[in-house]
């Protein structure tokens, strides 16, 4: 900690560094925060920390080993990356995924979705101070890593999107049995999220707190749930990819309040609707090949953009005719939403901070690659 | 205010979620991509799994004839058992012990 009378900060003011390391952040971000008294004033924000080169590791690999690479930017959507990615291939080399595969990603979507939130929602308890939700959440969690496991064969890191479908099939007995967890993990949280919900501690530590304004998350360019929660409806699925244009289309859950109530609640509202889709696209699950033959190298470049549990996710490719990738660029989700969260963070208290930070629920792995 | 007590009465009579690793393990579930292994006498050594594996976990050498994988590099993606003409290569469920 250090204090400071500098001609920028004329009264004496507090710097505090948060983080790299701090027990709310699950990874390494730093927050300068310039404080007075007790109320922050400013943020500064240093990133940098993770950083693993992933975009060069990319144009020396092949773009198919690549599916697997783009996967590790990010732990908790690992399939979203795989996805993104194979869809951006797809697009270059003009391939036609069938409908099966198509269904299946939105299962395995829907499910990362589902367990990415329930793991914001337990590190958000936890930043709050409300231990039990944050155990009592990661244990439903479980179940939906446990039918990963059994349908995709790891519990995270799925590695079934393949350029030009998936890599494994579901059986009437997995997708029963995805049912059948569904609605287990759906009774289990009847019980808690009420608490989440309701409970008079939660809604005094979340109301009201980190405001985004509409206009603000439009101009700070918030992508995802933050933006939603300001009342922006933006949601990438509403393009119709992988399946979701044949599953009746994607109507954006929105907030309106902008608060960390808000963006906790938008969480809440789309693990119901994850599981809904998880349910049609198995009952609309066509028979057919789980995916198509793919020859050639990827040439040109493309720009592919879909929906994350953390927002929208954008990647660039840009082949050249040969087996690696001339460029290849990622801009994730949380990159979007840290001026969003600058912004946020100016007047609120120092006890505020780690639920404002975790509200948007960070990823600096992905933001870092 | 009081919505978890049913919830905190049963986990008070009920046994523990999680496990005592390593003293209880889980057992592996069947199709889990676990750890590679290597039905070496069908091998050809013909190269193919380390020219496609994306971590270059797979060192294979043709004279004299040799496959080495480093357990630790190996990122269990399961490319490497696709790509094999033998198909002497199959993923394991049970995860690999340090
Ligand atoms: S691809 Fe199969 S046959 Fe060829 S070297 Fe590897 S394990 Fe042996
Ligand atoms: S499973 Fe994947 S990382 Fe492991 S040796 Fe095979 S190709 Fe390489």
């Amino acid at each position: 900690m250090q204090t400071t009378a500098t001609s920028a900060f004329p009264t004496r003011n507090t710097v505090i560094p948060f983080g790299p390391q701090h027990p709310v952040l699950p990874e390494p971000l730093q927050l300068r925060l310039v404080l007075e008294d007790e109320r922050v004033v400013e943020a500064l924000p240093a990133i940098g920390y993770c950083h693993r080169g992933l975009e060069k590791i990319a144009e020396k690999k092949d773009f198919i080993q690549n599916v697997y690479l783009v996967e590790r930017i990010c732990g908790i959507c690992s399939f979203m990356h795989s996805l993104t990615y194979c869809q951006g291939i797809e697009e270059l080399m003009k391939v036609d995924v069938p409908s099966r595969a198509k269904h299946l990603r939105v299962v395995w979507a829907e499910l990362h979705r589902m367990h990415s939130h329930l793991l914001f929602l337990g590190l958000v308890s936890d930043a709050f101070g409300f231990e039990n939700l944050f155990m009592q959440l990661w244990r439903v969690r479980e179940h939906i890593l446990e039918i990963m496991e059994k349908t995709a064969g790891a519990r995270i890191m799925l590695s079934v999107c393949s350029i030009g479908g998936v890599r494994r099939d579901l059986d009437d007995g997995q997708m029963a049995e995805v049912l059948r967890v569904l609605d287990r993990v759906e009774h289990e949280l009847e019980e808690i999220l009420p608490t989440l919900m309701n409970d008079y501690s939660v809604r005094q530590r979340l109301c009201g707190v980190g405001l985004l304004s509409p206009d603000k998350a439009h101009d700070l360019g918030a992508v995802g749930p933050t933006a939603r929660a300001s009342g922006i409806p933006m949601d990438h699925r509403q393009t119709g990819y992988a399946a979701y244009g044949d599953l009746g289309g994607v109507t954006p859950v929105t907030e309106t309040a902008g608060d960390c109530y808000a963006r906790i609640m938008i969480r809440v509202r789309e693990l119901h609707q994850s599981a809904e889709f998880v349910r049609k696209a198995i009952q609309k699950i066509p028979a057919g090949p789980i995916a198509v033959p793919v020859k050639g190298n990827p040439d040109g470049e493309v720009l592919v953009r879909m929906e994350q549990p953390r927002g929208e996710l954008i990647f660039y490719i840009k082949g050249n005719g040969t087996r690696n990738l001339e460029r290849f660029r990622a801009r994730t989700p949380t990159f979007a939403n840290l001026p969003a969260l600058l912004h946020m963070l100016p007047g609120c208290q120092l006890a505020d901070v780690p639920v404002i930070i975790l509200s948007i629920d960070p990823c600096i792995s992905c933001t870092e690659r | 205010m009081f919505t978890l007590i049913g919830n905190i009465v049963r986990c008070l009579f009920r046994k523990p979620v999680t496990r005592l690793y390593p003293v209880e393990v889980k057992p592996a579930v069947a199709g889990c991509r676990g750890q590679l292994h290597i039905r070496i006498e069908e091998c050809i050594f013909c190269g193919a799994c380390q020219r496609r594996c994306p971590a270059n976990a797979i060192t294979v050498g043709k004279q004299p004839k040799s496959w080495t994988l480093d357990p630790y590099r190996c990122i269990v993606c399961g490319y490497c058992v696709e790509v094999c003409p033998k198909k002497c290569l199959v993923m394991r469920p049970e995860h690999f012990k340090p």
